[in-house]
């Protein structure tokens, strides 16, 4: 008897996860595409501030078309609309290791708005700066990387 | 039968005796700090190098607020929850009334100035290095510092932890104030002193034993991180394979070879950084260069 009834429990539990996944994967297919386009869009960053930085650091050299090009480029891509990137329940505690993006993100209290806009501004400064010579771009980056830091600490999970 | 219970009280006052002098917190000498030229504009530095703001302003302040020490950072670990204090030179709620002798006590050997052991959530494992002219430079910059009234949170640690002479015997078994690794030349010996005594690097990048030691036979070779989740990454030869120019780039902006950005308690750390002369960043490059290499995984 008591066999029968631990193995009721354990097919009622198998049930139980077995529908969790599935409506959880159901669920997710929106949130999911959210995440793909956010990476891309981190990729587009990353792509136009690694010329930036590489000339920053010594490794590329200097241009001033080029430079600008890029700083234009972020600065575009800073401004794109973002709202339908980050629909609710896209973090971390829904999607596990697909994404991570906390869930603090969407707290009541969240700045994230306003570390976004930092990013706007630093990413303008740049647009500014980058064109201007090599010193002009090396005093932007440092600002520029702070204003990324800005969300990633507060906001992302370290995935180290 | 008698005699063998006196003999057995006598056994345990003398170890109870030699408990309490083994574990008694260790102090300066009351001199130690007469005659250093305090300088509040040097003590900037020390401060940033040491990382003060990461951990004493309060959770998620930026720009100014930074400057406001009031403390408030939680540090979950196995032994309880640890809160950062107020250490703003308010006289009540802060550190205000604390001398320049005090801070070093504090920093070289984790004593408070009423005696008392600290909790090694406060890297005086680390601090222990630090120059006591440095510290001086230091207490003078604090004290120019805003003061806050925010009165500082009781730490979350249960028995046995809660038990503060019992770090005596911890400090006993785990401070080191010896210098991790034999280093040459000028650059790498400054910037040791930069990643081992005010940065305290090794407390999160260096694995720690049951009791919360730390492994130093696995110096910055990777750690669980504090909190549980996930790992704070190996910066030993043969796991952080960047290039000079690329660490001194992700030190100051944050940004890894592959333009991915610093997050967590690491985006805290450069923003100290990027605070520093850049020799200091180079200084730290030299150093990890010459840190004994981990083990091929």
């Amino acid at each position: 008897m008591k066999k029968t009834l631990t193995a009721l429990t354990g097919l009622a539990l198998a049930g139980a996860v077995a529908t969790t996944a599935l409506s959880g994967s159901h669920g997710n297919e929106a949130a999911m595409a959210a995440v793909k386009a956010r990476k891309a869009q981190m990729q587009l960053y990353a792509f136009n501030i690694g010329l930036l930085g590489g000339m920053a650091k010594g490794e590329i050299e200097y241009n001033a078309d080029a430079a600008s090009a890029a700083a234009s480029n972020l600065a575009a891509l800073s401004k794109l609309d973002q709202s339908r990137l980050w629909p609710a329940g896209s973090d971390n505690m829904e999607l596990g290791t697909e994404t991570a993006a906390l869930p603090a993100i969407w707290d009541a209290d969240s700045d994230v708005m306003a570390k976004g806009t930092a990013f706007v501004e630093a990413a303008a400064a740049m647009e500014q700066a980058a064109g201007g010579g090599l010193d002009s771009l090396k005093g932007a980056i440092g600002p520029l990387g702070a204003s990324c830091g800005g969300c990633h600490k507060a906001y992302r999970q370290p995935n180290n | 039968m008698y005699n063998l219970l006196r003999y057995l009280s006598y056994l345990a006052i003398i170890g109870l005796a030699i408990f309490w002098f083994v574990t008694r917190p260790e102090r300066l000498d009351d001199t130690a700090m007469a005659g250093l030229d305090a300088d509040a504009a040097r003590g900037e530095t020390v401060f940033w190098a040491a990382g003060c703001a990461s951990c004493h302003a309060a959770p998620g302040a930026e720009g100014e607020a930074r400057l406001v020490l009031t403390g408030g950072m939680e540090f979950p670990s196995p032994f309880g929850t640890f809160h950062a204090p107020n250490i703003s030179p308010d006289p009540d709620h802060g550190i205000g009334g604390w001398s320049a002798l005090d801070l070093a006590n504090a920093m070289r050997h984790g004593t408070s100035p009423a005696g008392a052991h600290y909790y090694p959530a406060f890297p005086y494992t680390s601090y222990a290095r630090a120059d006591l002219s440095d510290i001086a430079d230091l207490h003078a910059y604090l004290m120019t510092l805003p003061a806050s009234t925010t009165p500082s949170q009781p730490h979350g640690v249960g028995f046995p932890f809660n038990i503060r002479r019992s770090l005596g015997g911890w400090k006993l078994l785990f401070a080191q104030d010896g210098w991790v690794v034999d280093v040459s030349g000028d650059e790498a010996t400054r910037g040791r002193y930069l990643v081992e005594a005010l940065g305290h690097c090794g407390e999160c990048h260096t694995p720690r034993n049951a009791l919360g030691g730390l492994d130093y036979a696995r110096w910055l070779q990777g750690a669980a991180s504090p909190d549980g989740k996930g790992r704070v990454p190996g910066i030993a030869p043969g796991q952080l394979d960047w290039s000079d120019i690329d660490i001194a780039g992700y030190l100051t902006t944050g940004f890894t070879p592959e333009y991915d950005v610093a997050g967590g308690h690491m985006a805290e750390v450069v923003q100290n950084l990027a605070r520093l002369p850049e020799d200091d960043i180079r200084a730290i490059v030299a150093y990890l260069r010459q840190v004994p290499a981990a083990p091929a995984q």
